[in-house]
């Protein structure tokens, strides 16, 4: 198995305008810059986006938003990005927003060939609306399908040319459901390492779940909310 | 009257030992600050933490390990990480003993709404809907009225909601309310707070029974 690629251009060279994307992370946090950068450079239009939130104005899928390269949203809280907030509220965006915990769960589900699943969140909510309703245990619950993508990017710690990976701290969050959902799922990690030197005990993703991986370079890793106490 | 912080305190009253607690964003948070003695608590955070610390000291921020709210944070000895799906089987499966969160209306029956002003302020729900949809302990921390004055505790919410039927209690500025089937029943006056005060306060049904007594606060 060698799922190696030179670098985030040969990564993204197939993704094309009008495709589906994922894009792991949680804020800034385990976000994918490389490749983000990468389809920023490559220019191409109409993407939706599944990513729990839409990074900053100057910042991860920002920069895509930056160049109106993103049609569709589909996340659960875009607060930090006033671009965002402004190309949705004048309608130049279509947007769709989405229970952190049934956004998780939706592309757990694609990823595992579960078409659908009932959950209570959102119940007697806008979200609820067209949606069908089921009781369980006496509880509303709603019907939530599953999501899936043309290209899954995820960003990991540690990574093997089989796929296999290992994520770092929160940096885990969205990215090894939304590896497990791509058609395609590439990874960029920090460092890449030798087949057999990551625990097989110890692997979060793997590689059968993963069919690109390369070493990022210049990771940047902003910190959104910089918070600290005394000594 | 009481300031966030004193909000803060009251609801850290209300922890009790080998809790495990979800804190929502902005006044909840301070509520890690205020644990009672011989109190032990867990903190969740729903990006995908369970044990979540203080912040760490200037210079060792680590731009792989924040809460919900984006802020860095530390690990406690006994932490553990995972992904996003697992955090909100923790929330989902109701193995989390406390949700306390922030609201911009609550009303007399338990629907919440915090998070969305149509046409002017369209944030997203994060994990507001999954938490308030089951848990089954859930403190509302907030103000009593808003900048207008107008009263956040209604009849009937008028923004889009978050949840129905879902807050157990509201601890505000003002009182420590329970949710009843018959509307908002005050338990505990702020310090220097009148009963009048809080009536003219509260628009959702108030119920006053006997004496209210004062809250207790160091």
């Amino acid at each position: 198995m060698n799922k190696l690629v030179a670098n985030a251009q040969q990564a993204v060279q197939d993704i094309e305008s009008g495709m589906t994307l994922m894009l792991g992370g949680f804020g800034l946090c385990g976000i994918p810059e490389n490749c983000i950068a990468a389809l920023v450079e490559k220019g191409i239009k109409d993407l939706t986006c599944i990513s729990n939130n839409a990074g900053v104005d100057d910042f991860g899928l920002g920069l895509l938003l930056q160049k109106r390269q993103i049609k569709k949203m589909i996340s659960s809280y875009v607060g930090e990005n006033d671009e965002f907030e402004r190309q949705m509220l004048s309608g130049e965006l279509e947007v769709d927003l989405i229970p952190q915990g049934s956004l998780a769960a939706r592309c757990q589900a694609g990823g595992s060939g579960v078409p659908a699943f009932f959950t209570p969140a959102g119940y007697g909510t806008e979200v609820a609306i067209g949606k069908e309703v089921r009781y369980f245990n006496g509880k509303p619950h709603l019907l939530e399908h599953a999501l899936t993508a043309d290209f899954a990017i995820v960003k990991a710690w540690k990574g093997d040319r089989y796929g296999n990976l290992l994520f770092k701290g929160t940096a885990r969050n969205f990215n090894p459901l939304m590896a497990m959902a791509g058609k395609i799922t590439i990874a960029e990690v920090e460092e890449l390492v030798e087949p057999g030197e990551l625990d097989p005990n110890n692997i979060h993703t793997p590689g059968i779940f993963v069919q690109r991986i390369f070493q990022g370079e210049k990771y940047e890793k902003r910190i959104e909310q910089r918070t600290v106490r005394e000594r | 009257m009481l300031d966030k912080k004193g909000i803060a305190k009251r609801i850290a009253q209300e922890l009790r030992h080998n809790w495990y607690v979800n804190l929502g964003i902005g006044i909840p948070t301070l509520i890690a600050n205020y644990i009672p003695e011989g109190i032990d608590v867990e903190f969740q955070s729903e990006n995908g933490i369970l044990g979540m610390g203080p912040f760490p000291f200037e210079g060792e921020e680590d731009a792989d390990m924040i809460n919900a709210g984006k802020q860095t944070i530390t690990p406690m000895p006994g932490a553990s990480i995972f992904d996003s799906a697992t955090s909100f089987a923790m929330i989902r499966g109701q193995h989390i003993q406390l949700t306390v969160l922030g609201a911009m209306e609550v009303a007399d029956n338990g629907d919440i709404a915090n998070w969305k002003i149509p046409g002017r302020m369209v944030k997203g729900m994060g994990g507001a809907m999954d938490l308030v949809a089951s848990a089954d302990n859930i403190i509302v921390a907030m103000m009593h009225t808003n900048k207008r004055g107008e009263s956040k505790l209604l009849r009937q919410c008028t923004l889009p909601l978050t949840g129905v039927k879902c807050v157990k209690k509201i601890v505000t500025n003002l009182a420590v309310l329970d949710v009843t089937p018959q509307g908002f029943k005050l338990i505990e006056r702020a310090p220097g707070v009148s009963v009048e005060e809080i009536k003219n306060a509260t628009e959702g049904r108030l119920i006053i029974e006997g004496d209210i007594p004062e809250m207790k606060i160091d």
